[in-house]
């Protein structure tokens, strides 16, 4: 089978299976269950959006956290001023991509060093955190909605049906929302990675010098690919502030950029499939080792099995060090060796017959 | 006299107190093919360096076809018409033969006709055969012919090679020199070469750097006998 039938093979087989699981999980799944894949989606939006800039575009963005919530906080104080949630919508995916486009005007353009990129991405963050943090008292407001500081924002009114405010969008709604949105990122920049732009920002990630003395512009292509993530973590922002009726700073936190980085990481760069696999992946350990905590025995192994961020960094170590790769490019090197050694054998069994 | 293709004047580079070009003034006419020869460090990589906007000159101009190119991005010079192939291959590892070319080619035309100029720079450079095989798997010589047609991909009017026999077994430093003289019935080159008897299969005129300048230009023939020539470079190669 050729590269080009199995890429194909793929992608049906995602859509399938994303349009099986859209379909029956509410009709299976507890609400509860409902909610957590809910979330699980949302991130996985998130985390394509650093798939494309970190795994196809080679920018290292240590701030990807800032996009996402300021999607999130744009639509929670939008919300609260105009009541209808169409705007606010559109608002959470337009601010973080032009406040994208805006830092990385000043770092592409700029000429600024992989290494000080991701120095200034995830300063930006901590700067964000830092300054929403402190807006705890009742003079921090946007119109009427108070920016809350620590306490962060409660109560955010949920997303309705374009321009009418009567027509909420339900939790099982959003977990269709939330899982339509991730199909359409998946597909959306399949498409965007297989024209032209898609193979230019893969050969400035490749050799930059050498896309520019065939007569590209990088910075043009770097720009616009930093500025479609913002947008895509802002959006993704938006669906979380919705999710939980709730955004505090915690959002803009050093755990929340780290953590983006692993699904990425585990999953496999230069893939879309492996993030969305090592978000949710990594998400539902995540739970499942939080929800041990409670109930945890008292002795040695099951306290070390409760603490979940030290199972998780001792996972992200494993890959770090062993599969280097990340899970679905490795996964499908096997299978590219495994298909290749039965080829060989098949040969040979051709030939030994020839000879008889 | 006709405006030539290239013109640098008094172009020089310096690297805080290293002189490393030093009042180049150098002409090109339309087609010609150039050879420059030098020791290491004569500055000719940074020359070639300057005129594809990779360097930034300190003082003088850079003038393709009249236009002063010197402060331009290396993206404007490329689309201006000045490829470049580099001494060691510059291409894309990770992407097969055929990603490669087609990147150059959509630059300047697409579907149907970019499918079809990627599939006879295939044949010219000899590779049809292994399209689909990741170039950063290839042997060294045919790296080469990649980063070669990506640049002819583009449809340049000036090509810069930069040691394009360098690791070369004989058979293909025949076959470049080949190529060479083909794509010069069509376009102009400078060539950077220490191979003297690759230079003598291709060029006619050859201009020689030493410490930064222009030490001489004249015929192949002449520069082979010239003594200055033989002292500082010639005869230290064949001492060698």
């Amino acid at each position: 089978m050729s590269g080009r039938n199995l890429n194909l093979l793929g992608l049906i087989l995602v859509g399938i299976i994303g349009l099986v699981f859209m379909w029956l999980t509410p009709r299976f799944a507890e609400l509860d269950t409902v909610l957590d894949l809910t979330v699980y989606m949302i991130m996985a939006i998130l985390a394509l959006s650093l798939a494309l800039i970190w795994g196809y575009g080679g920018i290292l963005c240590f701030g990807q956290a800032a996009f996402f919530g300021l999607g999130a906080y744009t639509y929670a104080i939008a919300m609260f001023n105009i009541g209808e949630s169409t705007i606010p919508f559109l608002l959470a995916i337009l601010l973080p991509a032009a406040f994208a486009a805006l830092l990385g005007y000043f770092m592409f353009y700029g000429r600024i060093s992989d290494v000080y990129l991701g120095v200034i991405t995830l300063t930006v963050t901590l700067i964000l955190f830092n300054s929403v943090n402190s807006t705890a008292g009742p003079e921090f407001h946007i119109g009427v909605a108070r920016l809350g500081g620590f306490n962060g924002i409660p109560g955010i009114p949920p997303l309705n049906l374009p321009f009418d405010k009567n027509a909420p969008i339900s939790l099982e709604g959003m977990f269709y929302l939330s899982t339509g949105a991730l199909l359409l990122t998946y597909f959306g920049l399949r498409l965007l990675l297989a024209s032209q732009f898609g193979r230019v920002i893969v050969g400035i990630r490749e050799n930059e010098r050498r896309t520019e003395l065939l007569g590209y512009d990088p910075r043009v292509y770097k720009l616009a690919t930093f500025t479609i993530g913002g947008a895509l973590a802002g959006f993704a922002g938006c669906l979380f502030a919705n999710w939980g009726s709730f955004v505090s700073p915690t959002i803009f936190g050093l755990a929340q950029s780290a953590q983006i980085i692993i699904w990425v990481i585990v999953g496999g760069r230069g893939t879309l499939i492996g993030p969305v696999i090592g978000c949710i992946g990594i998400q539902w350990l995540s739970a499942a080792l939080g929800a041990n905590q409670p109930s945890g025995g008292s002795d040695l192994w099951s306290k070390v099995f409760a603490n979940a961020p030290l199972i998780l960094g001792v996972i992200l170590i494993a890959f770090v060090l062993l599969m280097p790769k990340g899970l679905v490019p490795t996964l499908a090197d096997v299978g590219q060796a495994l298909l290749g050694s039965r080829r060989r054998r098949k040969q040979r069994g051709l030939e030994a017959q020839q000879a008889e | 006299m006709a405006q030539p293709l290239l013109q640098t004047i008094d172009l020089s580079m310096h690297f805080g107190g290293v002189k490393a070009v030093r009042h180049v003034n150098f002409r090109l006419a339309e087609g010609e093919l150039r050879c420059l020869i030098g020791p290491n460090g004569a500055g000719k990589s940074t020359f070639f360096k300057m005129l594809t906007g990779q360097l930034q000159p300190s003082h003088g101009q850079v003038l393709f076809r009249g236009h002063d190119i010197s402060q331009a991005y290396a993206h404007e010079i490329a689309r201006r018409g000045i490829g470049i192939k580099t001494q060691v291959p510059s291409v894309f590892d990770g992407l097969s033969v055929r990603e490669n070319i087609w990147l150059a080619a959509s630059r300047i035309c697409s579907g149907e006709r970019a499918r079809r100029l990627v599939d006879e720079m295939l044949e010219r450079i000899g590779l049809t055969e292994a399209a689909e095989r990741p170039v950063g798997q290839l042997a060294h010589g045919q790296r080469q012919w990649v980063e070669l047609g990506l640049v002819l991909s583009t449809n340049p009017e000036l090509i810069l090679l930069d040691e394009p026999a360098a690791g070369l077994t004989h058979e293909e430093v025949l076959k470049t020199a080949e190529i060479v003289r083909e794509i010069n019935r069509s376009k102009a080159l400078i060539v950077v070469e220490h191979d003297m008897q690759f230079v003598r299969m291709i060029a006619k005129r050859v201009t020689v750097f030493n410490q930064g300048s222009v030490l001489v230009e004249d015929t192949v023939e002449n520069i082979m006998l010239n003594p200055l020539v033989r002292d500082i470079y010639l005869g230290k190669r064949a001492a060698a």
